[in-house]
């Protein structure tokens, strides 16, 4: 019986983590960003029925980049522990830092597993706040966490970007964002960070209301705040 | 990790038969005592009565009274028995009032998980269909007097329609074309809605239908309640058209009865 070779740990997850960044580089972005009445959610896809934005739960929204056989696992599944604990106890206490944690440490797993290939996505879970919660408490804050495919997640404020460009698209977005912005407004400021990321790329991809998918958290509607916004809409929003 | 085996399946009531049979009190067949030796006087679960639904021209009116009965008493005044279940369909329950609101929100949780899973709307005929299933894993219960019979209605998007459901004890379903009511006072109610109903009615006069056919069943029927007109409390009426759900405001309930009762 031959005697493996040694690889040291730090090597492993070296290996693993430029694994990881070769396959995320390719992949289109999502970004996520506070407007007046909630969360906005734009990604470059042409697709009309494979998305990269869906609704987990009453208040959540989920978003994810990378390998869709791979996030849409975690997107139903996702879906099920949230009904789960809705069902056992109340549909408040479902939140977006739970959902991170089940998440998190199931990338974290599979990442640290000697026989596994570690998940080649990143994903966005957010949540709107509670308007009416009393002043004092922390609830009516919007929420953004981005969890990375080894399971590390940080906690986001005011937007957040996963994708290969994520870095050039989160620089113009820190020069151009600002505070309660119009959803027609919120949702310029990202299409047009986009066209200016895909003007420096190889291959064009252009930048229209075919082409991108669009959703959103909003405070106005009643109880189940996800919404879908169809091109039509997309249209007249950016005219 | 997280367990990843039942990825695919949109039907949450399977996923929590398999992972959660705690969760399923009374909805689950397993649970049957063959022989109950309970004596009938000292079990008195809470029973909700008279729901009923009209088809009208632009969908279908679905209500209930808010009275539920603990053997010859009061059990409680304010029960809810119709519950929104996705945009177009809504369910109403008459029984045994504890697995009856347990069947209406699993319902509503089944209906709305099948719709983030798939991406798309369960249709109306799906949504009938399911029910049965949720009857028939009643029926343990059901032999023991513990009945939830549900009704369900909802706008067919695809047809462009009303529609209405009844179903028996074993998860038999039938459609109404017209209108239905079921619980103890089902049949007062229908009675009344038989004498005034007309096809293709407007909203107003669908409405004015419910409400009278409530009253009469009220009337005849001691288990269901009347309107109160002292602590304010009237039955709950929701309308299913195209444009989604909508729950007929109190204000309009009241001002339909006190109109009714002044004709009286």
């Amino acid at each position: 019986m031959s005697t493996p070779y040694y690889v040291s740990p730090e090597q492993i997850r070296q290996d693993k983590e430029d694994f990881v960044r070769r396959g995320i580089a390719q992949a289109k972005e999502v970004v996520v960003l506070e407007y007046k009445d909630g969360l906005l959610m734009v990604a470059e896809n042409p697709r009309k029925t494979t998305f990269k934005i869906s609704e987990i739960y009453d208040r959540i929204a989920f978003a994810a980049a990378g390998r869709i056989a791979e996030y849409e696992i975690l997107r139903t599944v996702g879906i099920r522990e949230a009904e789960i604990k809705g069902f056992r106890y109340y549909r408040e206490d479902v939140t977006a830092k739970w959902l991170t944690n089940l998440y998190s440490q199931h990338m974290g797993a599979v990442a640290q597993a000697w026989d596994a290939k570690p998940l080649e996505i990143e994903l966005l879970v957010c949540e709107l706040g509670v308007e009416d919660a009393p002043d004092n408490s922390t609830l009516q804050n919007n929420r953004i966490y981005h969890i990375a495919f080894d399971g590390i997640y940080s906690e986001e404020e005011k937007y957040a970007v996963i994708g290969g460009r994520a870095t050039a698209i989160t620089e113009i977005l820190q020069q151009h964002y600002t505070d309660n912005l119009e959803l027609s407004a919120a949702l310029k400021l990202v299409t047009d960070t986009f066209r200016t990321v895909e003007a420096d790329a190889e291959d064009d991809y252009e930048i229209t209301p075919q082409t991108v998918e669009v959703a959103c958290l909003e405070q106005t509607i009643e109880r189940r705040k996800f919404r879908r916004l169809s091109t039509q809409e997309v249209t007249t929003l950016l005219a | 990790m997280l367990d990843l085996s039942d990825y695919g399946t949109s039907d949450f009531f399977q996923i929590l038969k398999r992972r959660h049979p705690e969760l399923l009190t009374t909805l689950n067949s397993s649970d049957v005592v063959p022989n109950p030796q309970v004596p009938e006087s000292s079990f008195r679960p809470y029973e909700g009565t008279t729901v009923l639904a009209v088809v009208y021209d632009a969908g279908v009116v679905i209500a209930g009274d808010r009275q539920a009965t603990e053997g010859y008493q009061v059990g409680e005044r304010r029960i809810q028995k119709v519950y929104p279940v996705d945009r177009h369909s809504a369910i109403a329950v008459a029984g045994a009032a504890g697995p009856c609101i347990e069947m209406a929100k699993l319902f509503q949780v089944e209906v709305e998980f099948y719709e983030k899973t798939e991406g798309v709307n369960l249709s109306l005929e799906g949504q009938a269909n399911f029910l049965s299933h949720l009857v028939r894993a009643n029926l343990g219960l059901a032999m023991q007097g513990l009945i939830v019979l549900p009704l369900f209605a909802g706008y067919d998007v695809k047809r462009q329609r009303g529609r209405i459901f009844k179903y028996d004890a074993i998860g038999g379903r039938y459609e109404e074309g017209d209108y239905y009511a079921i619980g103890s006072g089902g049949k007062d109610a229908r009675a009344t809605i038989k004498k005034r109903y007309t096809p293709e009615i407007n909203r107003q006069d669908a409405l004015e239908i419910v409400v009278e056919a409530l009253w009469d069943a009220a009337d005849e029927d001691i288990a269901t309640g009347g309107p109160d007109l002292i602590r304010n409390i009237f039955p709950i009426l929701y309308t299913l058209t195209e444009d989604g759900v909508t729950e007929v405001p109190e204000a309009t309930v009241e001002a339909l009865y006190r109109e009714f009762i002044a004709q009286l």
